[in-house]
């Protein structure tokens, strides 16, 4: 939990004030993109979705990225720590919830579900 | 001196432009006087701000910080509402995360009544997220606005129960082994509990998740009332509980946002940083200052961030 919300703070630090690399977007440009639907948005700026921002990591913006899938997935890692101590208490029925919910909650992350506008 | 001159009329503008939103004007609807390259700081800025007051104000009313930030910005800022929603999961996500631990520690929180709940809502509040991005933004908006006076309602109207009575557990809840035994410092006394009315649980819990989901909003405004008076389960384990399945619930609908790119690091960190920060500065002030208050500021603050997302949405 620290470690995602002192990498956003450093990394949105470096975003706005430059000091590394560009962006993918010029910051002085953002207001005339944020009022656009995300699917809009992705498409008039190019922007990457799923996880394709880690191709773009290296820009200043998508670096933010790594600060905000780290606490994303803070409750994936939690879970996988359980699993252990449930299969070892020979719980085999909250083991199995824990389980089916790291599938669940590894689908979601995956990107493999999608809608559309 | 050109500069902060020009800086300064960007801010006093600001003020005027949110002072006349509230009002009732719909002045965001052309923004492009914002749209000026020099200015584009103006709006992170006073995003940070407000979410710094809402992390304040949410402590102080005991609600997180989602179901404030949603109807409060996307009524009165320039985003659009996908990306208002994505920070509002963050949000409620990046709250729930920070407290879980403790939770967990002092066994205020208890896994058994969390994981099968957690489980089935995470699953609906991927729906939600899916569908809630297919969908046209006026129609979300609408139903936002709708949603938000119901749970004003909810809100005005529910009354907890510090230790519901529970004459029996159900089947299902004892299967599922949901029963237990905490210590509450308070009155310094180890406490046992039991629940009640697992199915109907479960159903409203499918509603819950499809809601935080599809507007964003978190989930504490219902966990605790389910966990509470239908479950039946003791004010403070629900309170802590709520927190821990917020943060599964919150984590699956938050991955659709991220993957659909409807998550921008210019609206999402600030809102994050800034109700952590101010999240920080409203338990020191919990201490000092009447909840009971601060619990009806947050009512009249919602009711007309829902009347605004509500007419937002229905374009008057």
């Amino acid at each position: 939990m620290r470690v995602g919300f002192v990498l956003l703070i450093f990394s949105f630090t470096n975003y706005i004030f430059g000091f590394t690399s560009e962006p993918h977007i010029q910051l002085e440009h953002f207001a005339k993109y944020w009022s656009l639907s995300a699917e809009e948005f992705n498409k008039v700026t190019g922007s990457p979705t799923g996880w394709d921002w880690l191709m773009h990591a290296s820009k200043s913006d998508y670096m933010n990225f790594l600060g905000i899938t780290t606490l994303s997935l803070i409750t994936v890692l939690c879970y996988l720590r359980i699993i252990p101590i449930l299969a070892k208490n020979s719980d085999y029925l909250y083991l199995g919830i824990a389980i089916l919910e790291v599938v669940i909650l590894v689908l979601a992350a995956s990107g493999i579900l999608n809608s559309g506008h | 001196m050109k500069n902060s001159v020009s800086q300064s009329l960007s801010i006093s503008r600001l003020s005027v432009l949110l002072c006349l939103s509230l009002i009732g004007n719909d002045v965001f609807a052309d923004n492009n006087s914002l749209s000026v390259d020099n200015n584009w700081w103006v709006w992170p800025l006073a995003l940070f701000v407000v979410s710094f007051l809402i992390g304040v104000v949410g402590v102080l009313g005991g609600v997180g910080g989602g179901v404030l930030f949603v109807p409060i910005v996307s009524g009165f800022f320039p985003f659009h509402l996908d990306f208002v929603r994505g920070a509002g999961l963050l949000i409620a996500l990046a709250g729930a995360l920070a407290a879980s631990p403790k939770l967990l520690k002092t066994s205020l929180a208890d896994l058994r009544l969390v994981m099968p709940m957690a489980f089935i809502a995470s699953i609906s509040s991927i729906f939600g997220a899916l569908i809630g991005l297919a969908m046209p933004a006026n129609i979300v908006q609408i139903c936002l606005g709708i949603a938000i006076l119901l749970i004003v309602y909810l809100m005005y109207k529910s009354k907890e129960s510090e230790f519901p009575r529970v004459p029996a557990s159900d089947s299902l809840s004892n299967s599922l082994r949901i029963y237990g035994i905490y210590h509450d410092p308070a009155i310094n006394r180890d406490v046992s509990w039991r629940v009640h009315r697992t199915i109907p649980a479960l159903f409203l819990f499918i509603g819950i998740g499809f809601l935080a989901g599809l507007f964003g909003l978190g989930a504490g405004w219902a966990n605790v009332p389910v966990l509470n008076l239908v479950l039946g389960a003791p004010l403070k384990l629900s309170v802590a509980s709520s927190k821990f399945l917020l943060s599964i619930v919150d984590t699956s609908a938050v991955w659709v946002y991220i993957n659909q790119g409807a998550v921008l690091a210019i609206i999402a960190v600030p809102s994050v940083i800034g109700v952590m920060l101010g999240s920080l500065i409203g338990v020191k002030l919990l201490a000092i200052i009447q909840s009971k208050y601060i619990r009806i500021i947050i009512i009249v603050l919602l009711f007309f961030a829902g009347l605004r997302a509500l007419l937002k949405g229905l374009e008057i």
